[in-house]
């Protein structure tokens, strides 16, 4: 438990230059530099106990060494060197003896800081910590489990990882050696090709055999991961390189620790770009719609500018914070923008399809183009260029004008100079124009909003997305917040009232919509945010969700994550309530059934006694509204101070 | 565990769109049971998407405070719907049921002006 010493403060300019110069720096042997004063005076520890692999040890180990003891530096002391190097900051794992060196490496010889060791209840919620913390630091962590078991526990959360452009180091435990290897348990979480299972759906995965090879996969993995598309990557740790000694394994090799280079994002090719300036700069109703194009603070500036430039709104799909959320341009949800426009850009996309087509939910699956006739569509995406088969997050094939193969974030810049260049003089009037009229209409809408938050279930019971969502709002608004959750099911009642300005007050959903996602992937992105100056970080969390990892909710008390848990508690997978219900409509046989298998009654879960249960302060239920803003202005106080809290909220369905 | 429900809010949109320009079927609303009406809002899980007080959300719009139409148009889309919404025949919701939702809806009262609201006064 060493938040505070966990803190790294790293600079990301220096850390790429420290990478460069700790790769050169560790020209030599594990032992070198890079090992820790406090750490090298302590003796290694890792022993297997085997009367053979001790015999084995003394037959070919030239050095003295007691038997049962592992005679030199252990192979994982190396690996904790690679770790460090990249400036791997956490390691989220449920522990398993599969990776028994390593963990033991981190915890003692690694000193347990800068990786720290993050203790985690189920694997899926190790990798969905990784997942929230990627999204905030900007940056991998680890998680680390059985190459077998472990990854069958992760693989959702790996896919969901997948899916949202997430960069993640996936570390699993192994031993390929069945002659070296116990029989029973052992020998069941053994596997030949441990990156299989997930292959599907990560950028590149290794089953190093040498520590060197090691050293070259993981600093290989770091890159392909943080090479835009970011995606999670796979590195088997084979048990005997983590276990056996360096003198044993190298034979006075010396082991290097390759200098990391990064990858540039790749930009789009400037003809295509150009070709598309100029249809957005002749354009009488353009349409930009934004669903990852925020990867970073500057995309947020760059999708302004071009905004404004064209004065066009953006549609915001909220896979990222995109766009600020009330600036006049902003479009949350886009009304019928996409049948009125005549050029469409569409920015890192998850469906390109969905966005220009409808397709309803009906005994037909009625679908019908939302585009007018003669509209040109524009797709700035790196969907085209990397794309694999099997799992169909790459949706249906949409027929384009102009794709550009290219990150969005960094083609914008370009994107925006080359509109500027081609509008002409006499078309700047009816773009300011435009500008007005946008304005108008968005403080129209921000009316209607109000309006509409002020709704017949203001004061209902029990309570509603608005009415929780501007309770909140009141407490957090002159704080230096984040919101960690998505915010559909409140319907959007966060994106409709707060106002969101900064790239990292907002860090979308799971990506792959799988459940079990929201309350680990809260705590990671929770201590990312307590590591860049403690924000305070909110987590509005579907209770049915919350079920899928409630240990999360320990891993945030025991190392001491500061995170507002607002347990949106409508008692049900309500989304499955509504499939059910249309199921039985469809059939015309009542929907008197659809609760059963779909709703958390009988009994009800009282989520802050479940807090209480693991050390943390919880509230609840509440279910009057005139209770919420004493309890949030308690829990986030507490949180603000240090600690993590929930708030159970007994709420409306949506 | 599916979602499919958020990929198709510009869907909802479109049934929302269709929802308020249900055909005018004439007859003024009968008379109905609010109380009754609860109940069977409640039975046939029209909250579900619509909310309890009929407010609407993400995957319904509004049907309350103010009612958004006539009787004869509610009752022409409900049964005869086949989008997003789908369609509650006399077999599964009768007349009088359906007489009774809908003066429940007409029951619930008018929100205030949002003004009048401090969290909201912005």
């Amino acid at each position: 438990m060493a938040r505070k010493a966990g803190r790294s403060g790293v600079d990301r300019r220096k850390f790429l230059t420290g990478v460069a110069v700790t790769g050169a720096a560790t020209a030599v042997s594990a032992t070198g530099a890079v090992r820790p004063a406090s750490a090298a005076a302590a003796a290694p520890a890792a022993t297997r106990p085997s009367t053979a692999a001790a015999q084995r040890e003394l037959a070919t180990s030239s050095v003295q060494v007691a038997p049962g003891t592992t005679p030199g530096t252990p192979g994982s002391d190396f690996m904790v060197d690679v770790l460090k190097s990249l400036d791997i900051d956490y390691v989220f794992s449920n522990p398993a003896s599969s990776a028994r060196g390593i963990h033991e490496s981190i915890t003692t010889y690694g000193g347990n800081k800068k990786p720290e060791f993050i203790t985690c209840m189920h694997e899926e919620s190790a990798v969905a910590m990784t997942h929230g913390y990627f999204k905030v630091a900007g940056k991998p962590a680890a998680s680390l489990s059985h190459g077998t078991v472990g990854l069958q526990h992760a693989a959702m959360a790996v896919y969901n990882a997948w899916c949202d452009r997430a960069a993640a180091i996936i570390l699993v435990g192994n031993r390929m050696d069945a002659v070296d290897r116990q029989p029973g348990v052992p020998t069941i979480h053994a596997v030949q090709d441990p990156g299989l299972l997930t292959r599907d759906f990560t950028k590149w995965d290794d089953n190093p055999q040498s520590l060197q090879h090691f050293a070259e996969s993981m600093v290989r993995a770091y890159k392909i991961s943080m090479t835009p598309p970011y995606e999670p990557v796979l590195i088997a740790v084979e048990e005997k390189l983590q276990e056996e000694s360096i003198e044993q394994l190298q034979h006075g090799k010396k082991l290097v620790i390759p200098k990391l280079n990064r990858v540039s994002a790749p930009a789009g090719d400037p003809n295509a770009v150009r070709e598309a300036a100029k249809l957005l700069a002749m354009a009488d109703n353009p349409v930009i719609v934004a669903d990852r194009s925020g990867r970073t603070p500057a995309g947020v500036k760059a999708l302004v500018e071009l905004a404004e430039t064209l004065n066009c709104p953006v549609v915001d799909n909220l896979g990222r914070m995109n766009m600020p959320n009330q600036h006049p341009l902003c479009r949350i949800g886009g009304g019928n923008l996409i049948e009125q426009a005549d050029v469409i850009l569409g920015l890192e996309l998850t469906d390109l399809w969905g966005s220009v087509n409808s397709m309803d939910d009906s005994v037909e699956m009625r679908q019908a183009s939302r585009l007018k006739q003669g509209a040109k569509l524009i797709n700035i995406s790196m969907a085209d260029i990397y794309i694999r088969a099997n799992y169909q997050d790459f949706m249906r094939y949409q027929p384009i004008d102009i794709a550009i193969g290219a990150d969005a974030e960094a083609t914008l810049p370009m994107l925006t100079e080359y509109v500027k260049q081609a509008i002409p003089a006499d078309r700047r009037a009816v773009i300011a124009a435009r500008g007005d009229a946008a304005k108008k209409a968005h403080a129209q809408a921000r009316e209607r909003t109000l309006q509409a938050a002020a709704s017949s279930a203001w004061n209902a019971i029990p309570i509603s997305s608005a009415r929780l969502s501007a309770e909140i709002w009141q407490h957090i608004k002159n704080e230096n917040w984040a919101l960690v959750s998505r915010d559909s099911s409140l319907s959007n009642w966060p994106h409709r009232l707060w106002d969101f300005r900064e790239h990292h007050q907002f860090i979308g959903g799971p990506g792959g919509a799988g459940i079990g996602y929201g309350l680990p992937a809260a705590v990671g992105a929770a201590m990312a945010h307590r590591d860049n100056g403690r924000r305070l970080a909110i987590n509005i969390q579907n209770d049915g969700d919350s079920m899928y990892a409630p240990g999360a909710l320990w891993t945030a008390v025991h190392h001491n994550v500061p995170l507002l848990t607002i347990m949106w508690n409508n008692r049900a997978y309500h989304q499955e309530i509504m499939h059910l219900q249309r199921m039985a409509n469809w059939r015309q046989r009542g929907v008197e059934n659809a609760h059963i298998g779909t709703t958390i009654w009988s009994p009800f879960v009282d989520f802050a006694k479940l807090a209480q249960s693991m050390g943390m302060t919880g509230y609840g239920p509440i279910t009057d509204p005139k209770d919420l803003s004493a309890a949030i202005k308690r829990g986030v106080d507490a949180v603000k101070a240090g600690e993590p809290v929930l708030i159970d909220v007994v709420t409306q369905p949506r | 565990m599916r979602t499919r429900f958020t990929l198709f809010a510009a869907a909802v949109v479109l049934s929302a769109a269709a929802f308020g320009n249900a055909p005018s079927f004439g007859a003024a609303a009968p008379a109905g049971d609010a109380a009754k009406g609860k109940a069977n809002f409640e039975r046939v899980g029209c909250w579900q998407c619509h909310g309890r007080e009929g407010q609407g959300g993400r995957e319904g719009p509004r049907i309350a405070a103010p009612v958004p139409m006539a009787y004869a148009a509610l009752s022409g889309f409900v049964r005869t719907t086949s989008g997003d919404m789908p369609p509650y025949t006399e077999k599964v919701l009768s007349n009088q049921e359906l007489t009774d939702i809908y003066a429940y809806l007409q029951s619930i009262p008018a929100p205030p002006d949002h003004k009048t609201i401090p969290l909201l006064a912005q």
